[in-house]
C-alpha cells in the first residue's frame, strides 16, 4: 500500500485536515514527518501542508524551506517522488525552488476564506489523472498571500507546457477576472514541475472531502494520486 | 540601579486605589508596602481582575446543572459534559480598551487571550466567535477600527488555526469612540483529562513557559478599569501585542506536557502576569509561592520587578510539576523550540514572595490580593435612569405613514445590522481543521461536529444592546433567549451560557441600576431555559466622552447536536413549493426595532413584546418539530423582525415565495407594518413540505404555539401582499452590498 508523508511545521494548522481526509476518508495509508528530521523515511508521496510553517513573518515559506525535512523532501522531488503542496505547502514549494514563479499579497491585501470553484485545465498529471478534463471542482481557498505571479518568460512556458492544472473559474467553468480571488496571473490556482511529479495549488482539497462539509471534489486530487501510485 | 519611589497615599490614588484600599492593604501586610507591592495590590485589585463592583451581583446568576463539571469562576473557563467521554471548555472575554485604541493588536490579543484560557484547561480549541460592536459606518475613524479588528483577529485567528465559526456585530452611534471586542473560544477535551489552576504540593518547582517578559502591557488592567478618554491615545503602550506564532507552539507544548503527567497545576498569563496566576494559584491551594524574577526570561534589560510583575506580555504560562518530573515538562517545551524556565517553587507560607537580584521585592499574602479572599467586595448605589420614562412613553401614532414598502425593506436590508457580513467573515479562516459544518453567513448559528462522534457543537453569540438600553431587565432576558433560539433553529439543545458584561462606569448610579437589572434579566432567562452561567467577564467603564455605550450583556450560547445527520436544520428554503408558515408569539409594537432606528433614526419605545414563560414553550416545540423531521427550514424573527427573516431565507436559497400577511394580521392583531417590521420575540419562519403540513399543525397545537400559514415557496421573486414583488437577485444585491460599500467608500481615517 502506497504511504503518503504529512510534514509537520511548528506552524503548520492543516496538517492534521490532509491525515485525516487521506486516513479516514479514503483510508490511505499516511504517517506525519516532523520538519527537525532529516529524512523522510520510506514513503510514496509527500504533503506539504498549509498553515504558517514558522510564523510567515518574513514571507510565506522563507524560512520553511530551510528546514532539515525540506532538503530530503527536494531530493525526493527529484528523484521523482510526488509531492503536492497546498496553501502554505504552495509557497514553500515556491521558495524551495521546486515550483517556478512567487506568491504576492491578495490584490486586495486581505485574507480570503470561501469555496469557490477550479477548472481543471490538465488531466495529465498524477494529481488529476481521474479528474474529466474543463470539469470545475468545488474547493475552497483561505489565504493572504495567493497572488501568483512570474515573469512574462516563467509564465509562457508554463502555458505551452501545460503547466496550469487549475484555474479560478465560474460554478459553470468559465475562467473570468470576476471569478479570480486574489489577482493571481492567468487565473492560476495550481501549477505543476516541468516532470508533472510536483504540484502547487492554494485551493485546500483536503477541506473539500467530505459531504457534510460542503464538498467531495477534493477526493479527485488524492484519488488521483493515489491510482497513480497503485494502479487498479 | 534605580531607587523605588516612596509609597505614600498620594501614589496609591494615582495607581488606581482608593484611600479605603490603601488602608486595607497596609493592614493585611501590617506596614507600608513596597513600590512593587504597591503595584501588584493595584492590578490585582483593578475591577479587571478583582471584579469587585461585579461579583455581588454575578453570584445571583444560576450556575448550577447536571451538565456542568466546573462551576463559575472554579478554573478559567466553564466546563459542559457532552457525553461520549468529551466535555466542551468555553468562554467569552472583552477587549474593549486596548481595541479603542490599538484595534489591529487589541483585537488579536484578545483572541490569543481567550485561546489560552482553554488551553490552559487541557482542551484543545476547536472553534472561535466574536461579538462586536462600532459606532456609524459613517464615520471614518469607524471605518478604520472596523478594519483595525477585523484584520488583527483574522491575523491571530488564522495563523493560530482554530476556525472563526460564529459571531455577531452591530453599530449604532452609542458605541463611537468605545468599540467592544468580545472574543469567546470553544474547546474539547475527554473528561477526566482537565488541568487545574492550582499550585498544591510546597517544594514543587514552578515554571515559566511560552514568550519572554517585556514591558509590554503594563497596567493593562489598570488600563481597562477606567473611562476611554482623551488621554487615552498615551496609554498605547498598555496594549499587548501579540504573536500569534508563539501561541500555536504554546499550545501544541502545552497539551503534549499536560499528557506527561509531570503538571500539578497551570495557568495561562493574561491581565497582570505572573502576579495574577501566581497569586491565584497560591490562594487556590492555600500555599505559596517564592518565586526568583531573574530566572524569567525577559526581552530587554534593565527591567525592574515592578515591570516584571505587572508585564502583560502576551503567550505566557505559569506551571507548577510535579518534584522531580520537572525535566519531563522541560524537554516538551524544547521539543517545540518554546523557551520553559524554572523560577521558583512551591511553600507552604501562604505568600507569594518574589525576588530580584538577591533582594525581596515583595511578599504578601495570597489570599489578600485575590478574588473570594482578600480583594475589596463593593455593591454600589443605584439611581433608575430618567430616560427610561421618556423612551417608554413614546408616540408611535406620531411615526410617519410607511407608503412605500419595497423601498422600505430595501432600506432596513442595508442596514450594516441587517446587511451580509460577508466582508468581515470572508478574512476569517472559518474552515481550518475540517469541522466546520456551517460556518458564518448563512445560518443562525456556528455548528462545529465532533470527529469521531455523531455530535456537533452549535455556537453563537448574541446581544441587542439598544434592547438592554430601552429595558435592562427584559434586554437581558433576550440576549439569552435569542442566542438559545439561534441554537434551537441550527437543530441543537442549548446546554449552557458564557456572558461578557459590557457596561459604562459603575460608580455612576444610573449605570448601576441598569447593570443590576441587566443581570437579573439573564438570570431569569438562563433559569428558564436551563442553560446555567459558567463564567465569562465583566468589562465597566465602557465610556466615551458622550456618555455610556449600550449597555451589552453579550451572551455565548453553547448547544449541542446529538445526530448530525438527523438533526441539523438551516434557514435557506430548500424547494420550491413548500408551505410557509410562522410560528410563535402575536407580531406587534416596534419599539427598540432596526426599522424604528434605521429607516427612521429613532431609537425609542420599549423593549421588544417577551414573554418568558412562552419562550420557554416556544424554543421546546420548534426543536421537537426540527428533531422531529416535520420542517425543511427554521429562521428566527430577530434584527429588522418578520421581513428580514423572508428575505434572508429567498436570498441564502435563491428560491423566491409568494407571502400573504392577512392571516399573521388577523392573529396578531397588527397592522402591516408591525407585522413586517417588528422585533417581537418568540417567532420563526420555517418551510414544510405539504405532507408534513398536517402534523406540524397538530403538534402546534397540542404545544400551544400559533403555527400560521403565510405562502408557499417557488418562482424569482419574493412578493408579499400586493406590497413588495422584487426579484430574489436584487434583493441579494443590497444585502450583499451594503457593507462593502461602505468600508470601500473612502480610506479610513485614523
Amino acid at each position: 500500500m502506497a504511504t503518503f508523508s504529512v510534514l509537520v511545521f511548528p506552524g503548520s494548522n492543516c496538517d492534521h485536515d490532509a491525515y485525516h481526509a487521506l486516513k479516514h476518508v479514503l483510508a490511505a495509508d499516511v504517517r506525519f514527518v516532523w520538519h527537525k528530521e532529516t529524512s523522510l523515511g520510506k514513503t510514496d508521496a509527500v504533503i506539504v501542508p498549509g498553515g504558517f510553517s514558522y510564523g510567515d513573518y518574513l514571507r510565506s515559506g522563507a524560512i520553511a524551506r530551510f528546514s532539515p525535512v525540506m532538503q530530503d523532501v527536494v531530493k525526493f522531488a527529484n528523484k521523482g517522488g510526488l509531492v503536492i503542496g497546498i496553501c502554505n505547502g504552495f509557497q514553500i514549494l515556491l521558495e524551495a525552488g521546486l515550483l517556478p514563479g512567487a506568491m504576492l499579497a491578495n490584490e486586495n491585501l486581505k485574507f480570503r476564506c470561501k469555496q469557490l470553484y477550479l477548472r481543471t485545465e490538465q488531466t495529465d498529471t498524477p494529481f488529476s489523472s481521474l479528474i474529466e478534463p474543463g470539469r470545475a471542482l468545488q474547493i475552497p481557498i483561505a489565504h493572504g498571500e495567493g497572488n501568483y505571479t512570474a515573469p512574462p518568460e516563467t509564465l509562457k512556458t508554463l502555458e505551452e507546457n501545460g503547466q496550469v492544472v487549475f484555474r479560478y473559474c465560474t460554478a459553470l467553468g468559465d475562467v473570468v477576472p470576476e471569478a479570480n480571488p486574489n489577482g493571481s496571473l492567468n487565473n492560476i490556482a495550481g501549477i505543476v514541475n516541468k516532470d508533472r511529479n510536483v504540484l502547487g495549488m492554494m485551493p485546500h482539497p483536503e477541506r473539500a472531502c467530505e459531504t457534510e462539509l460542503g464538498s467531495t471534489d477534493g477526493r479527485l486530487i488524492f484519488e488521483s494520486m493515489l491510482n497513480h501510485l497503485q494502479p487498479a | 540601579m534605580l531607587k523605588e519611589p516612596e509609597v505614600t497615599l498620594a501614589l496609591a490614588l494615582e495607581h488606581g486605589l482608593t484611600a479605603d484600599e490603601f488602608e486595607k492593604i497596609k493592614g493585611y501586610l501590617g506596614r507600608v508596602p513596597t513600590f512593587t507591592e504597591l503595584g501588584v495590590y493595584s492590578v490585582m485589585w483593578s475591577e479587571h481582575c478583582s471584579y469587585k463592583n461585579s461579583i455581588k451581583v454575578l453570584k445571583t446568576l444560576p450556575n448550577k446543572g447536571p451538565q456542568l463539571l466546573v462551576g463559575a469562576g472554579e478554573e478559567n473557563a466553564g466546563l459542559v459534559d457532552i457525553g461520549d467521554g468529551l466535555a466542551c471548555a468555553f468562554k467569552i472575554e472583552s477587549h474593549n480598551h486596548p481595541s479603542a485604541v490599538e484595534p489591529y493588536q487589541g483585537a488579536a490579543t484578545g483572541v490569543g487571550g481567550i485561546h489560552r484560557d482553554i488551553f490552559t484547561m487541557g482542551a484543545r480549541p476547536v472553534a472561535a466567535l466574536n461579538s462586536l460592536r462600532f459606532g456609524s459606518l459613517d464615520n471614518p475613524r469607524v471605518r478604520f477600527l472596523l478594519d483595525g479588528v477585523v484584520h488583527g483577529i483574522a491575523d491571530y485567528g488564522n495563523s493560530f488555526g482554530v476556525p472563526t465559526v460564529a459571531g455577531d456585530i452591530f453599530f449604532d452611534p452609542a458605541y463611537e469612540g468605545n468599540p467592544l471586542v468580545n472574543a469567546m473560544s470553544v474547546g474539547l477535551v475527554k473528561a477526566g483529562e482537565t488541568a487545574s489552576a492550582i499550585a498544591p504540593g510546597p517544594g514543587n518547582p514552578v515554571i515559566i513557559v511560552g514568550a519572554s517578559t517585556g514591558r509590554d502591557g503594563i497596567h493593562g488592567a489598570t488600563f481597562a478599569s477606567e473611562e476611554i478618554s482623551e488621554e487615552s491615545e498615551s496609554k498605547r503602550p498598555s496594549v499587548q501585542v501579540g504573536d500569534p506564532f508563539m501561541e500555536k507552539l504554546l499550545l501544541e507544548a502545552t497539551l503534549e506536557a499536560l499528557k506527561t503527567g509531570a503538571v500539578a497545576g497551570i495557568q495561562d498569563m493574561g491581565a497582570a502576569g505572573i502576579s495574577c496566576s501566581s497569586s491565584e494559584m497560591s490562594a487556590k491551594s492555600r500555599t505559596g509561592m517564592r518565586i526568583n524574577l531573574d530566572l524569567a526570561p525577559q526581552r530587554e534589560s534593565g527591567m525592574t520587578a515592578y515591570e516584571m510583575l505587572l508585564s502583560e506580555s502576551q503567550e505566557r504560562m505559569l506551571i507548577v510539576a510535579h518534584k522531580g518530573r520537572e525535566q519531563e515538562i522541560l524537554d516538551v517545551f524544547e521539543k517545540w523550540d518554546v523557551s520553559a524556565a524554572v523560577i521558583g517553587e512551591v511553600t507552604d507560607t501562604g505568600e507569594v514572595e518574589y525576588w530580584m537580584h538577591d533582594e525581596l521585592k515583595a511578599r504578601i499574602p495570597a489570599d489578600s490580593l485575590v478574588l473570594g479572599g482578600g480583594a475589596p467586595v463593593y455593591e454600589r448605589e443605584t439611581r433608575r435612569p430618567d430616560y427610561l420614562d421618556a423612551k417608554h412613553s413614546f408616540d408611535f401614532s406620531s411615526l410617519p405613514e410607511e407608503n412605500d414598502y419595497e423601498a422600505a425593506l430595501l432600506k432596513l436590508l442595508s442596514s450594516p445590522n441587517i446587511a451580509s457580513k460577508r466582508w468581515i467573515f470572508e478574512q476569517y479562516d472559518h474552515m481550518v481543521r475540517t469541522n466546520t459544518v456551517l460556518g458564518p453567513g448563512a445560518s443562525d448559528a456556528g455548528v462545529v461536529r465532533i470527529k469521531g462522534t455523531k455530535k456537533a457543537l452549535v455556537v453563537k453569540t448574541d446581544c441587542n444592546g439598544r434592547y438592554v438600553h430601552l429595558n435592562p431587565r427584559k434586554g437581558g432576558q433576550i440576549a439569552v433567549a435569542e442566542a438559545a433560539r439561534n441554537v434551537v433553529c441550527s437543530g441543537a439543545k442549548p446546554l449552557a451560557v458564557t456572558n461578557c458584561l459590557n457596561f459604562g462606569n459603575p460608580y455612576k448610579p444610573e449605570v448601576y441600576w441598569v447593570f443590576k437589572e441587566a443581570v437579573g434579566g439573564m438570570g431569569d432567562a438562563c433559569l428558564a431555559l436551563s442553560t446555567p452561567v459558567t463564567g465569562g467577564n465583566v468589562s465597566f467603564y465602557n465610556e466615551n466622552p458622550k456618555g455610556a455605550v449600550f449597555p451589552t450583556p453579550t451572551i455565548g450560547m453553547l448547544g449541542l447536536i446529538d445526530d448530525l445527520e438527523k438533526q441539523l436544520m438551516t434557514p435557506g428554503y430548500k424547494a420550491a413549493g413548500h408551505v410557509v408558515c410562522y410560528l410563535g408569539a402575536k407580531r406587534t409594537g416596534l419599539g427598540g426595532s432596526e426599522y424604528l432606528s434605521w429607516n427612521h433614526g429613532l431609537t425609542e419605545g420599549d423593549a421588544p413584546e417577551f414573554d418568558l414563560s412562552y419562550e420557554t414553550r416556544f424554543q421546546a416545540f420548534l426543536l421537537e418539530a426540527i428533531r422531529g423531521g416535520l420542517l425543511q427550514s427554521a429562521h428566527d424573527c430577530s434584527d429588522g423582525g418578520l421581513a428580514t427573516s423572508l428575505a434572508e431565507k429567498s436570498i441564502f436559497s435563491g428560491i423566491g415565495a409568494e407571502i400573504d400577511l392577512s392571516a399573521l394580521q388577523a392573529y396578531s392583531g397588527s397592522d402591516v407594518r408591525e407585522c413586517l417590521f417588528s422585533e417581537a420575540q418568540s417567532g420563526a419562519v420555517v418551510s414544510v413540505a405539504e405532507d408534513k403540513l398536517t402534523a406540524l399543525i397538530k403538534a402546534s397545537e397540542d404545544a400551544g404555539i400559533a403555527c400560521i400559514r403565510l405562502g408557499l415557496t417557488g418562482g424569482e421573486a419574493l412578493k408579499i401582499d400586493k406590497l413588495i414583488a422584487k426579484a430574489v437577485s436584487a434583493i441579494g444585491l443590497v444585502y450583499e452590498e451594503a457593507i462593502p460599500a461602505k468600508m470601500n467608500s473612502t480610506a479610513a481615517a485614523v
